[in-house]
């Protein structure tokens, strides 16, 4: 008898948090990147309060996007060095399911902390609470479409050479949404306009990007293993 | 069942694709030739000086016919890409390939024309515009794609995951192209439009034949580069030893 679907999902997410929990300086890495990279652009621009607050939701989101970049090899680079790809998709369960584990893990390892360390972050940059929690919010929605869009990516380039280059040119593109609605969320509650409409499109896009793109992802994992 | 009735699957195996091809090319290149020089002709002697900006209008004879060629070249080369890999056709994936690198070169051509035209028409050479984004982002979509088909060494796969970066990027398109509108109505103030612009029938009928001029031409070189890559990936099947001599 095997396992339904939810159970294997269980696996996949516990299995990887435990991959991820005895290689614990692969994920401590992205974070440093995120910290190091945001802290360089005052450094870089200038201490002047004002112009830091403009630019703060943009430096945030664009760190974000690169530190994202920088672990999505690790969703199914070692699985496939070692044939457990191989074997996950070869399970009866749908493969939609493998990949939104291991997406949803992936999500969990690299892109959460992000989003808790991302408030300190802000206050390097002057921003109001108001304006701290839209960040949360904003990563909170829409990083999750950062990691589904990026598996895509990961699973197209798997086993090339320069995988992690070419990662960057095919997914960076497909952020610009993302990007777009969640600095324009914070610049709104910068500006103390309304942040409604930009979370909602985040949200719209958090949905489609759960649909299509572990389908996406389990074609080209198919594409690649073959 | 007619006997008239062409059988057009036969054209998706390389093998009879190729000398069809072969005999289409001369044509297209002579429509392509044909429909610049009257293009030219009517765009740079006919065609009216623009009261507001003078001469420099001209450059949207190659200007629009490029962006235009830039967006229906990606909607195109996404679908050969798709129909390539979902009824397992290679000669639409390699349509595909050859589509690619053509779209790339119109969308960059479009990108530096227009830049080109910015610098009289409104001042700087680039400002981050709607239109303007989002075809650089094009270009970027077309960018990886030709990267990721040439950094995978197996045809096969090569094919496969374009098609599938492809229609990612095909379904994208739009979320991409309203974003950027919105964002770019976030910051009206670094925004500046082409102020309303009349066009007189000539403009027109001169920017329509080189739009043609255009098409024939990404026909005429994509089939050649379709034969290229055929001759590359099929370069041990015996009818290619017999078709090139």
């Amino acid at each position: 008898m095997s396992a339904s679907y939810q159970t294997m999902f269980g696996w996949i997410v516990w299995r990887d948090l435990i991959l991820a929990w005895r290689r614990r300086a692969d994920v401590l890495a992205t974070l440093f990147f995120f910290i190091i990279v945001t802290s360089l652009f005052p450094l870089g621009i200038g201490p002047e309060p004002q112009t830091l607050r403009t630019i703060a939701p943009g430096i945030v989101w664009v760190a974000a996007l690169l530190a994202s970049m920088l672990s999505l090899g690790r969703i199914f680079g070692n699985d496939y060095q070692d044939g457990t790809l191989e074997q996950l998709l070869l399970t009866p369960q749908p493969t939609y399911f493998v990949v939104l584990g291991k997406v949803l893990a992936h999500w969990l390892v690299s892109e959460v902390p992000l989003v808790i360390i991302a408030p300190v972050l802000g206050l390097q940059f002057g921003l109001s609470q108001n304006s701290l929690a839209i960040v949360v919010v904003s990563l909170l929605l829409g990083t999750p479409v950062l990691s589904l869009i990026g598996s895509i990516g990961a699973a197209l380039t798997l086993g090339l050479r320069a995988a992690n280059v070419l990662v960057a040119l095919l997914v960076l593109p497909l952020y610009i949404p993302v990007l777009i609605f969640g600095t324009g969320a914070i610049e709104a509650a910068v500006n103390g306009t309304t942040t409604q409409p930009w979370l909602l499109l985040l949200g719209a896009t958090l949905v489609l990007a759960l649909v299509f793109a572990p389908w996406a992802t389990s074609a080209a994992l198919r594409i690649s293993v073959e | 069942m007619s006997k008239r009735k062409m059988n057009w699957y036969k054209y998706a195996a390389p093998a009879n694709f190729y000398p069809i091809a072969g005999k289409m090319i001369p044509v297209f290149t002579v429509l392509t030739v044909l429909l610049f020089v009257v293009g030219l002709y009517v765009g740079f002697f006919i065609a009216p000086t623009d009261f507001q900006q003078g001469e420099s209008y001209r450059i949207i004879f190659i200007h629009v016919p490029a962006a235009w060629m830039g967006m229906f070249l990606y909607v195109l080369m996404a679908l050969y890409a798709g129909v390539g890999w979902a009824f397992n056709a290679r000669l639409g994936s390699m349509m595909a390939t050859a589509i690619s690198t053509t779209g790339a070169i119109f969308t960059f051509i479009s990108l530096v024309t227009g830049s080109l035209w910015g610098r009289p028409a409104w001042g700087v050479y680039w400002v981050w515009d709607a239109r303007m984004t989002s075809t650089l982002i094009l270009m970027f979509l077309y960018i990886g794609f030709i990267s990721l088909q040439s950094s995978i060494d197996d045809p096969r796969r090569a094919d496969r995951a374009g098609a599938v970066l492809a229609l990612v990027g095909l379904i994208n398109v739009p979320i991409i192209y309203f974003s950027v509108q919105w964002w770019n109505s976030l910051h009206q103030g670094s925004t500046i439009t082409a102020k309303s612009f009349k066009m007189a029938p000539s403009m027109l009928a001169a920017m329509l034949i080189l739009l043609g001029a255009c098409w024939m031409y990404s026909i005429a070189v994509v089939l050649t580069r379709l034969r290229y890559i055929i001759r590359e990936r099929e370069h041990e099947a015996p009818w290619l030893a017999e078709a090139v001599v």
